[in-house]
């Protein structure tokens, strides 16, 4: 058994204090014959420390594509030559939406926007929005519509948003060579109101945006830094048209050793499985995932892709013996 | 979910003429995307992705879904 694994055992499994940098680096790098090995230590960090429910949640983009930021592997920016066209979703689809994704088992579901952050109209169609969703769906609302002011932020906590969506995306070291239009700090700033504002902290990112194993595990660590309620763990799903476009998906392996490396660097997060799962690591990856330190998924659909479908996930989860977390248990 | 069919014009994934070469990239692509450029005449469609289920709009030709 490698040192670090040993290490974790006693750290993280036995006391529930998370790996520090080099620690995470040291999984990260761990060879593949030792892979198993970490999975099944950081299965038995999320049942210690989490349990072992999942928490399964529906995403859906209220004002697609559009947004005047550059961050290099999204289809959404106006900045680049994606086919992605500019368009909002009205009222009623979204209520509808989050039906069928409460239909499904699902206790959240968040509304998703393409932008900088936002603006008036888009603060109104959010009011408007989660108050239909509340008075007809029994389902908890979070939100992800890009950098807040403290004014929007309380607006937000007011509508009863309970959680809030702001990736960091990747690394304070690597984030200029994927985003130009804003800082990592500026991210850093919403999160830090969010936190304050004492709605949920929901903050992952992408891997295999060109950053290095050092660079993945400075991210889980500075991730671990702001110890966010739930952590979504992209893998690029490279896009037509944007910057990344080009770039390969990340190997299986390396997405399993990053799944146990950032569980095993924040032992009671929920670490959530979200875009880029199905190319990156495919059926049989996925359940791996789950066996591995996954805690969570996104059924259905993503913003501007396609999912498995959720009857497909929720199967999974029934062979795993691993119960969908019910809304009872998350209010 | 809708497939591309043989008689498409224009990939409605990549835009590019369907008839002169076979796109298997596109189509496997296509799996897990909706489309984005309407099959009869290229332009780009308004596409909403939904937890379940997409539509896509083109203003000439009308909404298809999957
Ligand atoms: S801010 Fe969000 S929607 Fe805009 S380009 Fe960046 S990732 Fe895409
Ligand atoms: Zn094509
Ligand atoms: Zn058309």
């Amino acid at each position: 058994m490698p040192e670090i694994l040993d290490q974790a055992r006693t750290q993280v499994l036995g006391d529930g204090v998370g790996l520090d940098q080099a620690g995470i680096l040291a999984v990260l790098n761990l060879p593949d014959e030792h892979l198993s090995a970490a999975l099944q230590l950081a299965h038995d960090v999320r049942m210690r420390w989490c349990g072992p429910e999942v928490e399964v949640e529906g995403i859906v983009s209220l004002k697609t594509g559009g947004c005047p930021e550059d961050c290099h592997f999204c289809s959404q920016s106006g900045l680049f030559t994606s086919p992605v066209r500019s368009v909002w979703l009205d009222i009623p689809s979204l209520v509808k939406a989050a039906k069928q994704t409460a239909a499904t088992g699902a206790t959240e579901f968040c509304i998703v926007a393409a932008v900088r952050g936002p603006d008036a109209r888009l603060m109104k169609q959010m009011r408007e929005g989660v108050a239909a969703i509340k008075a007809e769906v029994d389902i908890q609302v979070a939100a992800s519509l890009g950098m807040l002011t403290k004014e929007q932020v309380d607006d937000l906590v007011d509508m009863g948003v309970h959680r809030y969506n702001h990736n960091l995306e990747t690394c304070k070291s690597y984030f200029p060579n994927v985003v130009t239009t804003h800082s990592w700090e500026e991210r850093w700033e919403t999160l830090r109101m969010v936190r304050d504002s004492g709605m949920e902290v929901c903050c992952g990112g992408i891997l295999g945006l060109g950053e290095t194993v050092e660079q993945r595990a400075e991210f889980a660590a500075q991730l671990a830094e702001l110890n966010p309620h739930e952590v979504p763990l992209n893998f690029l799903n490279p896009r037509p048209g944007t910057p990344l476009g080009d770039r390969p998906v990340v190997e299986g392996k390396d997405a399993l050793r990053a799944i146990a490396a950032f569980r095993l660097a924040m032992p009671r997060t929920i670490l959530r499985y979200a875009g880029g799962r199905e190319i990156t690591l495919g059926d049989l990856g996925t359940r791996e995932g789950l066996l591995g330190g996954i805690n969570a998924v996104i059924v259905g659909n993503y913003l501007t892709t396609l999912g498995r479908p959720a009857t497909a996930d929720l199967e999974l989860l029934n062979e795993l013996k691993m119960p969908v977390k019910a809304l009872s248990a998350t209010l | 979910m809708t497939t591309m069919t043989t008689t498409q014009l224009w990939c409605d994934r990549c835009g590019e003429s369907a008839t002169a070469t076979a796109h298997p990239a596109c189509a496997s692509a296509r799996q897990l995307e909706p489309p984005r450029f309407c099959p009869e005449c290229r332009r780009r469609m308004k596409v909403q992705v939904l937890p379940v289920g997409w539509s896509a709009v083109c203003v000439e030709h009308g909404e298809i879904q999957g």
